[in-house]
């Protein structure tokens, strides 16, 4: 098989697994679809020459943020109850407005794409980790640092809100005591 | 074959896909992402549907990178995938708050903010 | 020649007598015994009226030269500045002495009238300050003086109309006053501001004297508000309803100033500015003819009349007609010498109608009265006297003053024997109605229910009227000279029948009044007397009427229907637009976060096609 219809193919099915995704009832199915889309997109990567962000598409995105995803949809207990709301809410009436509000700005963005007349040639060349790792220490060091902070924020913010809540009865204080600070 | 090879060979082959079907591809799943995103009510499908509209922008940020032969496209998307990975933590963090204020993920209930 | 004007120089303090004594008592206001009240109101007369004659007696003495007095200086304005100086010649020597001499009379009385009053020194307070307004009036040497004067006794007239406060009909009169005199003051003083901008200067010497050559129309336009101001203090017509009702006041407020002094304001204004009305073509003939219809509406008026003191009232409204008259027909003196003798015998008629109204227990209908001449001989007498002199009876101080005017009316070329034989029918008229008062009042069986001991009538009541009674009698031989104002006076020769047909009018009018209103048997009361033109003569021919359909009513549906207030309602407009603004637009922000997303990717979408399809 050409590149060309692998590319096409992994494509596609990027696309159909995401509209999956978005019109579906059950939560955990969703979340699988959702890894199938990641997985062709990482497909779609290779293909473009990029096997250092295939991997991490994999590994990352399909490998720790979707199990994240599937370990917080088990807290959740969905029972079938929440499956059925969930089908009330999927009316097809519901779909409209957003669908035509989304369809005339796919329009516009399209038509700037196919407007566009001089696309430079497009002979995929291998772009290796080697590249990616000198760039990354070298002019893009303090967006790596800063993108730490980000996970620092992400984690210790992650950490305090899916905290336990502390029970609620809470002394009453006295007037004028003066009470300690937080 | 080992990979190294297939690479090599993939390489070998010159993909010439027409790099504006790539960004088709991108505007597509970008739309997918965005009825999603404002047809659920249910904020986890929200979620998800944010995952999908940040997967196309990385998808956007390689196509470019291969159109100029420069490894920046990957280093944007490393970029992106941090930043996805922190609001999916805090973003369900927060849901799980949501589930246990109210019992349902339902987003609409969360509108004290109006008038 | 400074040693001879020893006593001109003290002419300041003619008004400052007053003044002081009218600021003493109000500042003193409750804490005075009422003798001493009356000592300080009637002293202070006294004093200004007893300087009045030093200060007339060196005048005269001098040869009648003007005499100026500056006081200080009132308004730097640059190019326009104005002193506060008293101007005093002929004329207005002759005012001041009217002023203070009758107003010393009038004062005792009022001392005595008023005893036992609770707020008699409220009253002396307002008194005064009148006398001193009235005095700046006529000795102000600008026409800012004048005004000042103007409208203090203006208010001095609403402040002693409503008196007796507690009556809200008094109160309703002073406002009526105040209010039909205001649109007379307004006229006067948009006129005062014309004369202002034509002269550039308000001094009366100077706007008299000036040479500016003033276009026509502006000037007559000037002097046809002064005019107007002159009618509203005067109550002549059209602004001569409030007088009447102005009788709701004490008897000695009716008598200074509803019939010596403010009401003669107008004719002293119109005398002071002649030389200004002369260069106008048609104003003085526009005065004659409204104080001619005046005269005659206020005669037919008086003849309906059931309470005494409005009797009076129209009378002294007809024979300020007749000044007018004379003003119109260029006989200024014969105007002023009227406005003399008028002072006399009307206050001399207002305060024997007080005694007589006093003795009657306040009651003020003639049919209630009746036989006074053997109750109250001496009232009756007076009273006798005094509309002698009103009917113009020969030899009476009336007599020569009316046959100054009637005579120069007729031969007038602003005037003419139209005017005249207007005024021949007023002398008629007024003998008419004076004589229906003698006799109603006086002859007749009593219908009153007096008891004998009540007649007698105290000293401090008679012995201010006595002077006026002699100058009633024999004020017609005060030769007034009024050369150096008005210029050599005329005298015109006419023939006898002229000069003698308003006298034997006046005898016609005393043999119909014989005839109809002498009481033959004994009339209980008159309600039988209220036809419909009685009553519209009584109602001062209409007149209150016509103001009340022209402008009260008009004015209350206006006041009715803006009730809500139509400016409001655009107030509340604004108000009610940002609400329902915000009612509709806050539909938008329901809080929910998909309808927010959705509206920015409209905007997108808006933008975008925007940017991508519009030039």
């Amino acid at each position: 098989m050409s590149a060309e219809l692998l590319f096409y193919v992994s494509g596609t099915l990027a696309l159909i697994s995401s509209l999956l995704v978005v019109i579906n009832k059950n939560a955990v199915h969703a979340l699988l679809y959702l890894v199938v889309s990641l997985l062709a997109l990482a497909m779609c990567f290779y293909l473009l020459g990029a096997p250092f962000a295939a991997a991490l598409q994999i590994i990352v995105y399909a490998g720790a943020i979707m199990v994240l995803f599937v370990f917080a949809v088990m807290m959740f207990n969905i029972n079938q109850k929440d499956i059925d709301q969930e089908s009330q809410w999927l009316d097809w009436k519901i779909w409209l407005g957003p669908t035509s509000l989304v369809l005339i700005l796919l329009a516009e963005v399209l038509f700037v794409l196919l407007s566009q007349t001089n696309w430079p040639s497009t002979t995929i060349e291998l772009v290796d980790a080697r590249a990616v790792g000198s760039l990354l220490f070298g002019p893009y060091l303090l967006a790596v640092e800063i993108a730490s902070f980000l996970l620092l924020a992400g984690l210790v913010g992650g950490y305090h809100l899916a905290k336990e809540l502390p029970t609620r009865q809470s002394p009453v204080r006295q007037p004028g005591s003066g009470g300690d600070s937080l | 074959m080992s990979a190294v090879s297939a690479v090599s060979a993939i390489s070998d082959t010159a993909m010439t896909v027409p790099i504006e079907h790539g960004f088709i591809l991108v505007a597509l799943l970008w739309t997918v992402g965005l009825i999603g995103l404002l047809s659920r009510k249910n904020a986890l499908f929200m979620l998800m549907s944010m995952e999908i509209m940040l997967n196309a922008g990385a998808l956007a940020f390689i196509l470019a990178g291969s159109l100029w032969q420069q490894a920046d496209g990957q280093v944007i998307y490393i970029l992106i995938l941090s930043v996805a990975a922190a609001e999916v933590g805090l973003g369900l963090a927060l849901l799980i708050r949501l589930r246990a204020y109210i019992s349902d993920l339902n987003i609409d209930k969360l509108d004290e903010l109006r008038g | 020649m400074q040693s001879t004007q020893d006593m001109q120089n003290l002419l300041f303090l003619v008004p400052l007598f007053p003044l002081v004594s009218s600021l003493i008592l109000l500042l003193l206001h409750g804490r005075l015994a009422p003798i001493v009240v009356a000592l300080l109101g009637v002293g202070s007369m006294a004093l200004a009226a007893i300087l009045t004659l030093l200060i007339g007696l060196e005048f005269f003495e001098q040869g009648s030269t003007a005499f100026q007095q500056v006081l200080f200086n009132w308004l730097p304005i640059a190019g326009a500045s104005l002193d506060f100086a008293l101007h005093l010649d002929q004329l207005s020597m002759v005012m001041m002495g009217v002023i203070t001499g009758v107003g010393w009379m009038i004062h005792w009385y009022a001392a005595a009238y008023m005893f036992g009053d609770k707020d008699v020194q409220r009253f002396f307070v307002y008194m005064n300050l009148f006398i001193f307004a009235m005095l700046m009036l006529v000795l102000g040497d600008s026409l800012v003086l004048l005004y000042l004067g103007w409208e203090g006794v203006g208010l001095c007239s609403f402040l002693l109309i409503g008196f007796w406060q507690h009556d809200a009909n008094n109160v309703l009169a002073a406002k009526k006053a105040f209010i039909v005199t205001r649109v007379g003051d307004t006229a006067m003083m948009l006129g005062l501001l014309i004369l202002f901008s034509e002269f550039n200067s308000l001094h009366i010497a100077t706007i008299v004297n000036s040479t500016v050559d003033v276009p026509q129309p502006t000037l007559w336009l000037a002097c046809i508000l002064l005019v107007g101001g002159a009618v509203g203090k005067s109550a002549q017509l059209p602004l001569q309803t409030w007088l009447p009702d102005a009788m709701a006041g004490p008897t000695p407020v009716s008598a200074l100033i509803h019939a010596a002094t403010m009401v003669t304001a107008g004719v002293y204004l119109i005398a002071r500015m002649h030389p200004l009305f002369l260069q106008v073509e048609g104003i003085l003939t526009i005065v004659a003819w409204i104080g001619a219809l005046t005269l005659v509406m206020a005669g037919i008026a008086a003849l309906a009349q059931t309470d005494i003191k409005r009797i009076l009232a129209y009378s002294t409204m007809s024979q300020i007609g007749y000044m007018f008259l004379g003003l119109g027909a260029l006989a200024f003196d014969g105007a002023i010498f009227h406005l003399m003798t008028h002072a006399f015998f009307k206050a001399l008629l207002f305060l024997t109608a007080g005694s007589i109204i006093l003795k009657m227990h306040h009651e003020q209908n003639i049919f209630k009265m009746g036989g006074l001449f053997r109750s109250l001989p001496l009232s009756s007498t007076f009273l006798l006297i005094g509309l002698l002199a009103l009917v113009a009876f020969p030899g009476s101080s009336g007599f020569f003053s009316k046959e100054a005017i009637l005579v120069a009316t007729y031969q007038s070329h602003t005037a003419g024997p139209t005017l005249w034989w207007l005024g021949v029918l007023g002398a008629f008229l007024t003998s008419l109605y004076s004589f229906r008062l003698l006799f109603i009042v006086c002859f007749g069986s009593a219908n009153h229910h007096l008891k004998e001991g009540d007649y007698s009538v105290s000293s401090q009541f008679v012995v201010p009227l006595l002077p006026l009674v002699i100058l009633a009698v024999i004020g017609g031989f005060i030769q007034l000279n009024f050369t150096q104002v008005f210029g050599p006076s005329a005298h015109p020769h006419l023939p006898l029948w002229i000069e003698w047909l308003p006298v034997a009018v006046a005898a016609v009018g005393f043999v119909l009044a014989w005839i109809l209103y002498f009481p033959r048997k004994a009339v209980e009361t008159d309600e039988r007397q209220t036809s419909a033109l009685n009553r519209f003569c009584r109602d001062g021919l209409g007149f209150d009427w016509l103001y009340q359909q022209i402008f009260t009513k008009p004015l209350q549906f206006f006041a009715r229907v803006n009730k809500s207030d139509i400016v409001d309602h655009f107030y509340h407009f604004v108000g009610w637009f940002n609400f329902s603004l915000n009612e509709t637009l806050v539909v938008s922000q329901n809080g929910k976060l998909r309808w927010y997303l959705c509206g920015t990717l409209a905007g997108c979408a808006l933008m975008l096609g925007g940017l991508l399809w519009l030039p």
